[in-house]
């Protein structure tokens, strides 16, 4: 199907997040749209796919004006829209979850729409196990069944927005295997939302580049990686340098820690983080890594084992008595584990400081939360709640909550879905925490980020540890192994 | 489109109109004249002194019990089981009301302090069966509800009944000691209006400027991530229950020592669920609740006198009420109709 965009503008408040975007897309083709942070791309994607209106311009899809109210209308006109958080329903089984999207009359016909789901899956190479709970499933797996629901409901124009975030580097190869084949060889339209450059070069034949709100230049794939850069950013950003740091004297250690769980047992972790020292914990999603630091948080009880904290065993305390030594963690999800929907963010700053009054002062805060705001960079003011902020602007404010000193930062996919700049400036913050003394341990799914980043890095594969290998004498290559469990 | 502003500055008002419109409608398709209706309900509530005094002795434990309230809908609890909160404070006061003699200063104190001891350990027991038996606070709710109702029941037919025999009807008159001093004959008390309002205040200082309220505003939007940033979920939650259950129970007091003499059958006639209403129709906003639960009571207070001049039951308030909570549930909040949600707020998102 062929798109044409015309002028289209939206508005928030002063936020001009779409300011007359023009372009056309044709059939067959693979399409990039890169952007940093907050460029708009997502917001342009949502009136593409009937997620939200625009406040002026036109749509037209093989010639025809169309103008869509939900999602669903834009799906009938064969507008699909892959969004970062898969919509699916967690707790219902693969088959139910699509017998719902595909809208079945009044009973269900469990055969056929079966074997719909198996041909589908067979002729994109996803492997379904119909009788799976969502919610057992990887964010991998949950994007192939939406795809395929799109698909299904007759997308001829596929949006994927930032898709790879959170897969694993072989469930990204089937994705963009699919997305080739559902351009080149069935003519459907795709787009590829991105950030992440390599992704664009490796995956698109055309890209458009998005900055505050406009298109600011397109062009052909391949061309050099620096054009682009130099297109979303303005100019070209200096990739920020680990300086090194002398470390100090021991600030957490492991000894013979067990973690057991329903679903991974772990036994004899050992692993020792000095003062200052950057460790970073790579791994697929659910190998271990993530128990290890829920272990140090105090989220999760060892089954044995030590965790010493400046000498002080610490395994046995809540997460309260932690935060309270020390220990500061950031999850994963920014609004569902850290911030609070519908607080402001002097709210939260009240919420985050150490010491607490009984009375609230809210101008000290206030003022506090200023500064914080200046000092981090973040768009959005003392009275904004959490949730008016984007996304890369609350990964900012839950840095901006971290308290000093700290004896150690344990951080999930502390960068996830922010781009280069802001990657960068929150790294340097990290990087000045250490000379307070501060010990970090991360887990991230970018390798890359984990090897430019760490001191020292330990890879996990099916709840086993591997080696701890030095961050400057590895490679990408050597982690991948050591994630696929080979020592 | 951005509304204007004077849309929005008098958009509470519609669903007020919405549920009175809807009310004189019922009214004439039932054959009723609905200005002699509105009249007497005006009538019954305002019309003599000692009409007001009823609506404002009918108003105090009812501003308390939402009150209360307040503090449990900020931390995200549907307290159902004030109801019960409410009769167990009734309880505790009328047990030292029988059985201890004292002068009537100490006695009304120590009746005081056992009815809100009672409110707060009936709505601690919901709060332990949600945080450490898993239970929903709606379901334990209205179990203890319903034991409250029994062990009333109990009371008043078995150990506390009157000399002549127990009737399901009450326990016998109090001391006059134990009463709260009444104004001018009738069955308001000055003291429980002071009381009322040293709570109203307290609560209000407690969720605007003190950590504690901040706490609970932030376990009611999202306890995970609450927890997450230093709140112990459990302690907060159960200390909400016990504050709203102490006021409720004040409230259990008030009814026993000034509305009533004595422990009767119903004796929180509705109240609590009552409060809910008004906590929703507020849309949780502190300062309508005073005005609000006010109304509540002119308007049930008023129907007595609707049922005595006209042929129509006195519920037409108990519908009036019911309906205008609808209606300011359904449209009371312009934004989520979607009528001006454009623009509306600057947000600033990707």
């Amino acid at each position: 199907m062929r798109v044409e965009i015309k002028d289209i503008r939206k508005y928030f408040g002063p936020v001009k997040a779409n300011d007359g975007i023009n372009f056309v897309l044709e059939p067959g083709r693979v399409y990039g749209l890169l952007g940093e942070n907050g460029a708009g791309k997502s917001t342009l994607m949502k009136i593409l796919s009937g997620f939200q209106p625009a406040d002026s311009g036109e749509m037209l899809f093989d010639g025809k004006m169309k103008h869509f109210d939900f999602p669903a209308d834009a799906l009938k006109e064969g507008i699909g829209m892959l969004y970062q958080e898969p919509l699916d329903l967690p707790p219902f089984k693969v088959l139910e979850n699509y017998q719902l999207g595909r809208g079945d009359g009044v009973f269900l016909n469990q055969k056929e729409a079966a074997a719909e789901l198996r041909s589908l899956g067979k002729r994109y190479e996803f492997e379904i196990d119909l009788d799976e709970f969502i919610e057992d499933l990887s964010v991998g797996e949950r994007q192939q069944l939406e795809l395929i629901r799109l698909l299904a409901g007759g997308a001829e124009v596929l949006i994927l927005d930032e898709p790879t975030t959170g897969i694993s580097a072989g469930q990204k190869d089937l994705l963009f295997d699919s997305m080739r084949k559902l351009a080149h060889e069935e003519g459907k339209t795709l787009i590829l939302v991105s950030h992440k450059l390599a992704e664009v070069q490796e995956l698109c034949d055309h890209v458009f580049v998005v900055r505050s709100g406009k298109i600011v230049g397109q062009k052909s794939i391949p061309c050099p990686t620096d054009e682009l850069v130099e297109l979303m950013f303005g100019q070209v950003p200096e990739r920020s340098q680990r300086p090194t740091f002398p470390m100090g004297e021991l600030a957490l250690e492991i000894r013979d820690l067990s973690i057991a769980t329903y679903r991974l047992d772990m036994g004899n972790l050992n692993l020792s983080i000095r003062k200052g020292e950057i460790f970073g914990l790579a791994g697929l999603e659910g190998s271990g890594q993530d128990l290890l630091v829920k272990a140090c948080t105090g989220l999760l009880k060892p089954e044995k084992g030590k965790i010493l904290l400046d000498g002080e065993d610490i395994s046995s305390h809540s997460y309260h008595q932690i935060q309270q030594a020390g220990i500061s963690y950031i999850a994963a999800g920014r609004l569902e584990e850290g911030l609070v929907a519908g607080l402001s963010l002097t709210e939260h700053m009240v919420m985050a400081a150490q010491e607490h009054s009984f009375f609230i002062d809210w101008e000290g805060t206030e003022k506090t939360t200023w500064e914080r705001i200046e000092k981090y960079q973040v768009v959005g003011e003392p009275n904004s709640l959490i949730d008016q902020l984007s996304g890369g602007n609350q990964q900012r404010f839950l840095f901006a909550m971290l308290n000093s000193p700290l004896k150690l930062i344990l951080m999930e996919q502390p960068t996830r879905g922010l781009d280069i700049l802001s990657v960068n400036w929150i790294w340097d913050q990290l990087y000045k925490r250490r000379e307070e003394g501060t010990a970090i341990m991360f887990i991230s799914a970018d390798l890359d980020e984990i090897i430019e980043r760490s001191d020292r890095v330990a890879a996990f594969s099916g709840g086993v540890m591997s080696r701890i290998v030095d961050a400057d004498k590895t490679s990408v290559d050597e982690l991948g192994h050591l994630i696929g469990g080979q020592q | 489109m951005r509304a204007p502003q004077w849309v929005l500055r008098v958009w509470p008002f519609v669903p007020i109109i919405g549920a009175l419109l809807f009310t004189t409608l019922l009214l004439v398709l039932f054959g009723a004249s609905p200005l002699e209706s509105f009249g007497a309900i005006i009538e019954g509530a305002f019309g003599t002194q000692s009409k007001v005094l009823s609506v404002v002795a009918f108003w105090i434990p009812l501003f308390l019990a939402s009150t209360g309230l307040l503090l449990t809908f900020k931390a995200g609890l549907w307290n159902i089981g004030i109801e019960g909160q409410i009769i167990l404070g009734s309880i505790g006061a009328s047990w030292v009301a029988l059985n201890l003699e004292a002068p009537s200063a100490v006695l009304i104190t120590l009746e005081i302090m056992a009815a809100m001891a009672g409110g707060a350990l009936w709505a601690l027991l919901v709060g332990l069966l949600k945080t450490r038996g898993g239970v929903h606070e709606i379901f334990g709710g209205l179990a203890l509800n319903n034991l409250a109702i029994l062990l009333t029941l109990f009371l008043i037919s078995g150990p506390w009944q009157p000399p002549e025999g127990g009737s399901f009807r009450g326990t016998p008159p109090f001391q006059d000691a134990a009463l709260l001093p009444r104004f001018a004959e009738s069955r308001f008390s000055p003291l429980s209006l002071l009381l009322t309002v040293v709570a109203f205040t307290l609560v209000a200082i407690a969720l605007r400027n003190t950590f504690w309220g901040l706490k609970l505003k932030a376990l009611g939007r999202n306890a995970r991530s609450a927890f997450l940033l230093g709140v112990s979920s459990e302690r907060e939650a159960l200390f909400a229950m016990m504050f709203c259950g102490a006021l409720a129970g004040l409230g259990g007091a008030v009814r026993v020592l000034s509305w009533f003499d004595s422990l009767r059958q119903s004796i929180s006639g509705n109240i609590g669920y009552l409060a809910l209403l008004v906590v929703m129709l507020s849309l949780f906003r502190l300062f309508w609740v005073p005005l609000i639960s006010f109304f509540f009571s002119a308007v049930l207070i008023g129907s007595i006198t609707l049922q005595l001049r006209t042929q129509l039951h006195s519920s037409l308030g108990g519908i009036l009420t019911g309906v205008l909570v609808l209606f300011v549930l359904l449209f009371g909040d312009s934004k989520r109709l979607g009528l001006f949600s454009d623009g509306g707020d600057a947000d600033v998102r990707e």
